[in-house]
């Protein structure tokens, strides 16, 4: 009793920076996935080669590793130390996890958005561009609103691993919930105890992200159960 | 920024990178079969709606997959350190104990984690066989262990092929995650390497690439086995 009432609080105060790495990340990395998407899909080879061998560079090595490069590995080139933008990001521990989170989902993202826009069918997009649509309307409007839709149940799978990979930054020096834990594991001797409460905090964590997105999916989805519910109502005048 | 390649050379971190290499291989590789094997079997009693085990498998599942594998390994090796080195002096080989038991429960831990994910894949892939081949193989009268060997076992492993590869390049990427519980693999060696020649950026770069060539030559060879697998078109 007195254990669970001493490790919460701290936890929860980790939660809180779990929170905000996940969030800060995905933002980020959402971004540059859905960049290294539409590049995929360009005539240029070197255009669509760099997305290709990014997201292979990337998926290919452990994100320890990544973050280990940026942390450790960054402040050694000179010039980095001459850009101030840049020298702010790796001079601390939670933005270099940032960045490194953002660059890792990246790849990740691109893949799955990717998937999402192969399988817009061809026919919608030329009917599009009979329609007069520029490039640029045509994706906002056609491509991407379809994509998203493919993609979403995926998309949900990796922001839980973007929850999970978060706990990589207490590597670092990031005090978020596994880092508090371990803290917590080595104070108390609790061991299992500590482990339980950070692992319902993060149960419940991705749990409350996967009902997100099957809400969102279930609104995107709409049209799908609409016409099915509205399909009988329809039909009985007729009848 | 006077580095370089020469001084890793030098300094003799080659032969300790590929040795490190060799650790991460053992470890992905051996935590790869146990996991498989834990797969198999949960994956089947999930599969089959077992009374009571399935729920567990399910507990099992979710929570392995929904909890950060570094919390994971954290309990077991700290939960399991004094246990442990209690035993081994009772017995007498504290020693021995020592050089194993890093590796041991490395790939408990990491046995631990790919077994959730293959139990997923192994259920998918069981769900996905057509229910008739297995009825046709009952009412022939076939015994059930000979309906598993000739019917079940290997339309599960052709259909759950691809999702097993994805097992593995995680599991192989997730071994890097018990360097910090001091098993002395690749990444352990990195770290090393960067901490006493104050050259960060070339010891982590290495370990990348040797992580990438780990992945994209096993990703070749999955897909050759996938090819032999698959059926032949038109055959």
């Amino acid at each position: 009793m007195e254990l669970i009432q001493l490790a919460v609080p701290v936890l929860l105060k980790g939660l809180w920076m779990t929170l905000s790495l996940t969030a800060i990340s995905v933002a980020i990395g959402f971004n540059l996935g859905l960049g290294l998407a539409i590049m995929r899909g360009s005539d240029k080879a070197w255009v669509s080669g760099f997305a290709r061998y990014y997201s292979i560079a990337f998926r290919g090595t452990p994100l320890l590793v990544q973050i280990f490069l940026i942390y450790y590995g960054l402040g050694q080139i000179r010039f980095i130390h001459d850009i101030p933008a840049l020298w702010w990001v790796i001079s601390e521990g939670s933005r270099c996890a940032v960045l490194a989170l953002a660059l890792n989902t990246a790849a990740y993202t691109s893949e799955i958005l990717r998937g999402g826009l192969v399988a817009v069918p061809a026919g919608l997009v030329e009917a599009a561009k009979a329609c007069g649509m520029s490039r640029v309307m045509r994706f906002r409007r056609i491509e991407f609103p379809l994509a998203i839709r493919q993609a979403l149940p995926a998309y949900g799978n990796e922001l839980v691993l973007m929850v999970k990979g978060t706990s990589l930054a207490s590597t670092i020096t990031v005090l978020e919930i596994t880092g508090y834990a371990k803290r917590l594991m080595s104070q108390t001797f609790a061991i299992f105890e500590v482990f339980a409460i950070a692992g319902v905090l993060y149960l419940a964590l991705n749990l409350i992200l996967i009902g997100l997105i099957r809400t969102v999916e279930c609104r995107l989805m709409r049209h799908t159960r609409s016409a099915s519910k509205s399909l009988p109502a329809l039909a009985l005048p007729t009848a | 920024m006077e580095f370089g390649l020469l001084q890793v050379w030098e300094g003799g971190w080659v032969g300790a990178i590929l040795r490190g290499a060799a650790v991460t291989i053992a470890v992905g590789v051996a935590s790869m079969i146990f996991g498989l094997i834990i797969g198999t079997i949960c994956g089947l009693i999930k599969w089959r709606a077992v009374f009571g085990l399935s729920h567990l498998v399910d507990f099992y599942t979710s929570v392995i997959r929904g909890v950060p594998e570094l919390l994971i390994i954290y309990l077991l090796f700290f939960g399991s350190v004094e246990f442990v080195t209690k035993i081994a002096t009772v017995f007498g080989f504290a020693e021995l104990a020592d050089a194993g038991y890093a590796f041991f429960i490395t790939v408990a831990a990491i046995s631990a984690i790919s077994g959730a994910y293959s139990t997923e894949v192994i259920r998918g892939a069981l769900a996905a066989i057509p229910k008739g081949h297995i009825e046709a193989a009952v009412a022939l009268g076939l015994p059930s262990r000979r309906i598993f060997a000739r019917i079940i076992a290997p339309q599960m492993l052709r259909i759950a092929f691809p999702g097993i590869n994805n097992v593995w390049q995680t599991t192989i990427k997730d071994t890097a995650l018990v360097s910090v519980v001091g098993l002395q693999e690749l990444m352990r060696t990195a770290f090393i390497g960067a901490g006493s020649t104050h050259n960060p950026l070339i010891f982590y770069s290495i370990a990348a690439l040797v992580y990438l060539m780990i992945t994209l030559i096993s990703q070749v060879g999955f897909n050759k086995v996938e090819a032999v697998l698959s059926p032949r078109k038109g055959a």
